[in-house]
């Protein structure tokens, strides 16, 4: 059990502000279009992503990219609702490895 | 995984789990070929310039600006700007009031509006210290805030989402909406910046 | 929507709790004291949906306004800085 989550940051001490910006990419886009899209459909809701995201390692959630995180969070969230099954992910990212 | 092949570039992790999710739910029927696409394109045209014709058209006409305070998401559709599932707070500033948003826990932004937020807006360092010391961040933005000004920072814990409705620049007397638009900028409607004036 | 318990201008404390799952009440405004700003409405609860479930009935949102120096004892700003943030009914108690 822990008190605080690691996500809920306001208050703490942190580091200047980097202002920096990039371009997103097709992926990135994909996965917000992704998440949009069944969040439409009823199919999932964003307060489990959030909840799988805040579920992320505390690590691996200062570390990891946006939308990086975002797709973890939706694959766990697929995973959850019974849309996918762990084996249909791992057949399909290996036969998709396979061709890439 | 395969080794690099020339011109090929392996996919990440996180890009390979893209793929194979689109593709499992196209198989399952979940979502139609090119329907990711077509969210994707219909995603681009959210941009802030939407919310600057808000602000613009705010600027101009009072009652809109009342029914833009009251409710922002009504006020956004009586304009012919789709915002559906939107719950948009606009908040005013004043020579006496600075309007900054934050969202400390995640990243919310009024995404039907004015599009993806920026890679600063998501970091953690923002969302850490712009709860705490506003007048800190805002000065690393390049804005300085007056001592007498009253700050109020909105965090976006839940279903609303927020548009700040900066004051209009002085030296604009009679200028069209349009032309009031272009001044304001996507870091004016979060707060961090004010719009830009007619020598900029 | 279930008549609101609090009212616009009303002083209210948020509960000193921390209890495990998705929380969409800050940290930092836990066992503080402010004041309702305006009721935003009635909503599903995050905390439910979060786990699956309809988060039904809705419970009323409000934002509540802070003094900054209230929520940060070392707080340097204008005296009459503040923070507004939304916070669910069952979060809420009269202060």
């Amino acid at each position: 059990m822990i008190e605080r989550g690691h996500h809920d940051l306001g208050g703490l001490p942190a580091g200047k502000v980097e202002r920096s910006e990039h371009d997103y990419a097709e992926w990135e886009r994909r996965v917000d279009a992704m998440v949009q899209l069944l969040r439409f459909q009823g199919k999932i809701t964003v307060d489990e992503l959030r909840k799988n995201i805040e579920a992320l390692p505390p690590e691996a959630y200062r570390t990891m990219a946006y939308y990086e995180k975002w797709v973890s969070s939706l694959a766990q969230t697929l995973l959850q609702r019974g849309i996918v099954t762990t084996e249909e992910l791992a057949r399909k990212m290996a036969e998709i490895d396979a061709r890439t | 995984m395969k080794e690099d092949q020339g011109p090929y570039r392996r996919l990440s992790y996180f890009q390979l789990m893209e793929v194979t999710l689109r593709e499992l739910l196209v198989e399952k029927g979940v979502l139609t070929p090119g329907q990711v696409d077509s969210e994707v394109q219909a995603m681009r045209k959210r941009t802030p310039e939407r919310g600057a014709r808000v602000v613009a058209r705010a600027w101009i006409d009072p009652a809109f600006k009342q029914k833009l305070l009251e409710n922002g998401s009504k006020a956004c559709e009586s304009m012919g700007i789709e915002v559906p599932g939107l719950h948009l707070v606009a908040v005013e500033n004043t020579p006496s009031v600075h309007n900054v948003i934050v969202c400390t826990l995640c990243s919310c932004y009024p995404r039907m509006l004015l599009g993806i937020p920026p890679d600063w807006y998501k970091s953690l360092n923002y969302r850490s210290r712009m709860v705490r010391e506003p007048r800190a961040v805002l000065a690393e933005f390049g804005l300085t805030v007056a001592q007498e000004t009253q700050i109020r920072v909105h965090d976006s814990s839940a279903d609303m989402r927020y548009i700040v409705l900066p004051m209009r620049p002085a030296g604009t007397e009679g200028w069209s909406e349009e032309r009031l638009a272009a001044l304001v900028d996507r870091d004016s409607m979060i707060g961090v910046a004010v719009p830009k004036g007619p020598q900029d | 929507m279930p008549e609101p318990r609090f009212k616009p201008g009303e002083r209210v404390k948020v509960l000193k709790a921390f209890p495990p799952g998705h929380i969409r009440t800050p940290y930092y405004v836990r066992g503080h004291v402010g004041e309702i700003e305006r009721i935003c409405g009635a909503f599903p609860n995050p905390e439910e949906l979060a786990q699956m479930r309809s988060g039904l009935p809705a419970q009323p949102l409000y934002r509540v306004r802070f003094r900054q120096n209230e929520v940060w004892p070392d707080y340097r700003g204008n005296p009459a800085d503040v923070l507004e943030v939304e916070i669910f009914q069952h979060w809420l108690e009269k202060a």
